[in-house]
């Protein structure tokens, strides 16, 4: 499988990161290589293999569903703010 | 001077906590000048609790200077994983490790540098001064913790360093720069303020001169955690008795005189071991591995968007373009490789060929070392492929060719395996490393063949 400058940029355009003309010229033969190490699974018949999203077994952790009152400060490390509120760039 | 014995002289008043402490502050400094193995030297805290604990020794740590990777949050110390983009950001809690170190009488003296968010096997993926290797200035130093290993390898004062491993970034440092490092069983030390690179696979470890130093630090760190979903409520296994090791075959594929060195030391053992094969794992982690890391990091990282904590910007861009704008300004290169790989691989059309197969080889490859240890007690096989790159023969490889280094290290990390490198020799005047592979929660095992050892 080899992926393009079109789905390059597609990609890049999903995961907000914008590339000039020379950085996809010089991503594009690398991420090439990386997938034709990706590859290499297709040699490996995983029919009826469930998938390991853990790697030891780990069960659904519940706590109790109670309100509890947050005592830190959450807007200490934020320069764009109103009141009590995280401001963000305008969305209309 | 071993901890313990170093622990005992604060603890008799012997030793002052503050004169030591003060002194390693001095020695930071000047060897940062050159190293670089430091991100932040935390002098206020360092003295803060070195006063404690000379008015009040106690605790299994009293006075034990320990450094923090700096992926892991230290209350109100700046704390950004060596990535541009969290520069400024200090948490307002202290992560389970630091608060157990620090309720044990731990003094924190800095937060380390490391490849950004761990993407890295030499260290030069940082966006401050890249390490130099404490035995050669001109060769890496190993990554992602190679500021840790660094730094304890050439420090005289006694010292623990707090490192993490997703794929081998506890192992390669530790062998590149001679010292010893335990990369613990999954979920057995919490990750709870532990800034994530793949949730499924980041595991905090402890890096020191000998295994003594080792072991005292991660007695401290380990144990459930409720603010971690992902912690085993289970206690280590008891039994330490090592009686076979299976040596995998396929990691010897490497040069002569590196085998050589860990043969010897096999043999130096007196422990009876013979080949296994490991041919899933030898031929299919990498793979997996790589994909299952980026595909978390690449969610992980969504977050750093210019809000919240990190970089900000001015609001005056539209909306998607602000966010784009910030990413793109202060994400490194490697950082922009991974999210892309990453993102690709989670894409509709591609996730079940890559993604989803990828976490299936995962469980081949979990079975396939489960089967290995029916019949033997511990893995064993070197750190990593070489001794330490000059930084030259570094800029020469491909993206691709710098992840295959991780050849030996993915596995384990892979499978959530306790993993302990040790000093294995030296070759061409660089530290060669050898890696014990145990089951998990099987640390002890790693402890005892490791005593033997001897380091």
């Amino acid at each position: 499988m080899k992926i393009n400058k079109e789905i390059l940029q597609g990609v890049a355009n999903n995961a907000r990161i914008k590339l000039s003309k020379k950085e996809v010229d010089e991503l594009l033969p690398q991420l090439n290589g990386i997938l034709k190490i990706f590859s290499q699974l297709n040699g490996i018949n995983t029919n009826n293999i469930e998938p390991s999203f853990q790697p030891v077994e780990v069960k659904n952790v519940f706590r109790e569903d109670r309100v509890e009152s947050c005592k830190e400060d959450v807007l200490v490390n934020v320069k764009n703010k109103e009141d009590r509120y995280f401001k963000g760039p305008k969305s209309i | 001077m071993r901890a313990k014995d170093y622990i005992n002289g604060v603890k008799s008043g012997k030793i002052s906590a503050i004169k030591t402490v003060k002194s390693i502050l001095d020695e930071i400094k000047k060897i940062n000048k050159d190293y670089n193995y430091f991100n932040n030297i935390t002098d206020e805290l360092a003295l803060e609790l070195a006063e404690k604990i000379e008015k009040n020794p106690k605790g299994r740590l009293a006075g034990l200077p320990v450094s923090i990777k700096d992926d892991i949050c230290v209350k109100g110390v700046e704390t950004t994983c060596s990535s541009n983009i969290l520069r400024g950001y200090k948490p307002i809690f202290n992560a389970t490790v630091v608060k157990k170190l620090v309720d044990e009488g731990a003094v924190i003296i800095g937060k380390t540098n490391q490849d950004a968010f761990g993407f890295g096997s030499f260290n030069i993926n940082t966006d401050y001064k890249v390490p130099r290797n404490p035995l050669g200035k001109t060769r890496v130093t190993g990554g992602s913790s190679g500021g840790a290993a660094g730094f304890t390898a050439l420090t005289e004062f006694p010292h623990v360093a707090i490192g993490e491993s997703t794929g081998g970034s506890i192992a390669a440092p530790c062998s590149f720069c001679g010292v010893q490092g335990l990369t613990p069983t999954y979920g057995a030390v919490s990750r709870y303020g532990l800034i994530d690179y793949a949730n499924s696979l980041d595991k905090i470890g402890a890096i020191g001169k000998c295994l003594d130093d080792v072991e005292l630090v991660f007695d401290v760190i380990r144990g459930h955690d409720n603010k971690d979903s992902t912690s085993l409520n289970e206690e280590l296994s008891n039994n330490n008795e090592v009686k076979t090791i299976g040596l995998i075959k396929e990691t010897l594929d490497i040069d002569p005189k590196i085998k050589d060195l860990i043969l010897k030391k096999l043999n130096e053992l007196g422990i009876e071991y013979e080949k296994v094969s490991l041919p899933l794992t030898s031929k299919y982690s990498l793979a997996s591995y790589y994909i299952i890391a980026m595909a978390e990091a690449s969610t992980n990282l969504s977050k750093y968007c210019g809000m919240r904590y990190g970089q900000e910007e001015k609001l005056d861009l539209p909306y998607n373009e602000y966010f784009s704008d910030v990413r793109t300004k202060y994400f490194n290169k490697e950082a922009k490789r991974r999210i892309i790989l990453g993102t690709f691989t989670r894409m509709a059309g591609y996730r079940d060929a890559f993604y989803l197969k990828a976490m299936k080889v995962r469980t081949l490859i979990i079975n396939e070392y489960k089967k290995a240890f029916r019949r033997y007690d511990l893995l064993v096989s070197p750190s990593m492929p070489i001794i330490a790159p000059k930084f030259s023969e570094v800029d020469k490889l491909t993206p691709a060719e710098n992840y295959m280094m991780d050849i030996m290290t993915v596995g384990p990390n892979l499978a959530g395996l306790p993993h302990l490198s040790l000093n294995a020799g030296v070759y061409n005047k660089m530290p060669v490393g050898i890696m014990f592979t145990g089951d998990h929660l099987n640390e002890k095992k790693l402890f005892s063949v490791g005593k033997k050892y001897g380091v």
